[in-house]
């Protein structure tokens, strides 16, 4: 499979799982198509830097960022709440399925593996939440920029 | 400004923060909104104490306090956006405290949800695209199967959460469901990796986000909610794998 195609359908599907992650959670249908192009945005953001040799958390790191940042934009555009853009958004990146299976390495007495999974989930989610703290910096520094 | 009667205005507060943090709010949202709406009613100096089980709210030096017990926790986009529209329109002035309060409670019992096949069609299109998505193998005919076992997991996990109110039993049938498709397509030769097709399906179920937005609230300072949100997303976990885990044990 070629670069291309290969992004075309990272792109796609992250969209389409972003999208439908929000018909899930309820969010209200004007913001579904803005949701997802977060939500896409964020896992391009990942993909290309993972696909680079960036490193887990610096890519979960920066497409947080890039979440953030468009979830603001969007939340501005649209009047409503930035958390509605960014749950969603959130979907590709979330450490999900590693959460899965470190319980299930858990469940299975497999404890030195949950432990690594474990932890990596943690330092996952630490690493989104960061990212999400610098893009809200990066908002309240362009209140303050008037240009 | 007029005059509000105060055990109304704590009262719309506690209920517009109720609903929100049942949606999934953060809590600096939770708090900000309602710091505003008492601002917004002439009210100076109100003392608020959220947490993810419960709300505390006061006016400063007078006799007014109420608190509200906070029994749900899900994630609920349309009552967050709900409430700060209402909240945008009382601050200009569009409504009044009485009709916010009507409109609140008329919220709270009947938010909009999408119809059932539709939620149902998305839960197969999150597990079906995630699979490719984390999998990262492009394994086309695995995804007939895992839009099916994630669909079915879905349905489990809505009908028993709606028929019980035992807390993490709807999760652990969803994913005991979502093992059991997987692994009779498997044998039956309509998809080849289990583990990612369960991957795949156990996505609209995983707390992935909820464990996201704990560490959130924790890093924003709210440590209570943080914790009370990470644990009940850490059992939900649990409850999942439990449910998955009898399906590799027993086959």
């Amino acid at each position: 499979m070629t670069y291309l195609t290969e992004f075309i359908v990272q792109f796609t599907f992250s969209y389409l799982a972003t999208v439908a992650f929000a018909i899930c959670i309820n969010v209200p249908h004007k913001a579904l198509i803005l949701a997802g192009w977060a939500g896409a945005f964020g896992w391009m953001v990942y993909w290309l830097l993972e696909t680079a040799g960036s490193g887990r958390m610096l890519a979960n790191l920066l497409g947080a960022v890039a979440i953030g940042v468009c979830g603001i934009v969007f939340a501005r555009i649209k009047k409503m709440p930035v958390i509605i853009f960014n749950i969603p958004g959130l979907v590709p990146l979330v450490p999900g399925a590693t959460a899965y299976q470190a319980v299930r390495a858990m469940v299975l007495g497999n404890m030195d593996l949950a432990i690594q999974l474990g932890v990596r989930v943690t330092m996952v989610a630490g690493a989104i939440a960061v990212g999400f703290m610098i893009a809200q910096l990066i908002s309240e520094l362009s209140y303050r920029i008037r240009w | 400004m007029v005059k509000v009667d105060k055990t109304i205005l704590l009262d719309t507060c506690l209920l517009a923060g109720r609903i929100m943090i049942e949606g999934g709010s953060e809590m600096y949202r939770v708090e900000d909104t309602m710091n505003r709406i008492v601002k917004n009613a002439g009210q100076s100096d109100p003392l608020i104490f959220t947490t993810a089980t419960g709300i505390i709210i006061g006016l400063k030096n007078q006799p007014y306090v109420q608190l509200s017990q906070v029994s749900a926790r899900n994630i609920d986009m349309e009552k967050v956006a709900g409430v700060n529209q209402l909240s945008r329109q009382f601050a200009e002035g569009k409504i009044t405290l009485t009709q916010m309060r009507k409109s609140l409670i008329h919220l709270d019992k009947n938010t909009p949800y999408f119809p059932l096949p539709l939620q149902v069609l998305g839960a197969a299109v999150v597990s079906a695209t995630l699979m490719v998505i984390f999998a990262q193998q492009y394994d086309w005919l695995d995804i007939p199967l895992a839009a099916v076992a994630g669909s079915l997991g879905y349905l489990v996990n809505y009908y028993v959460g709606r028929a019980t109110k035992i807390r993490f039993m709807s999760e652990m049938l969803g994913a005991f469901i979502v093992g059991l498709t997987a692994l009779i397509g498997v044998r039956l030769g309509l998809g080849r990796e289990i583990d990612n097709v369960i991957i795949g399906a156990v996505m609209p179920l995983v707390p992935g986000v909820a464990i996201t937005n704990s560490i959130r609230d924790m890093l924003a300072g709210h440590l209570l909610s943080g914790m009370a949100r990470g644990m009940e997303a850490i059992l939900s976990a649990c409850a999942i794998g439990v449910g998955i885990a009898i399906i590799f044990r027993f086959f």
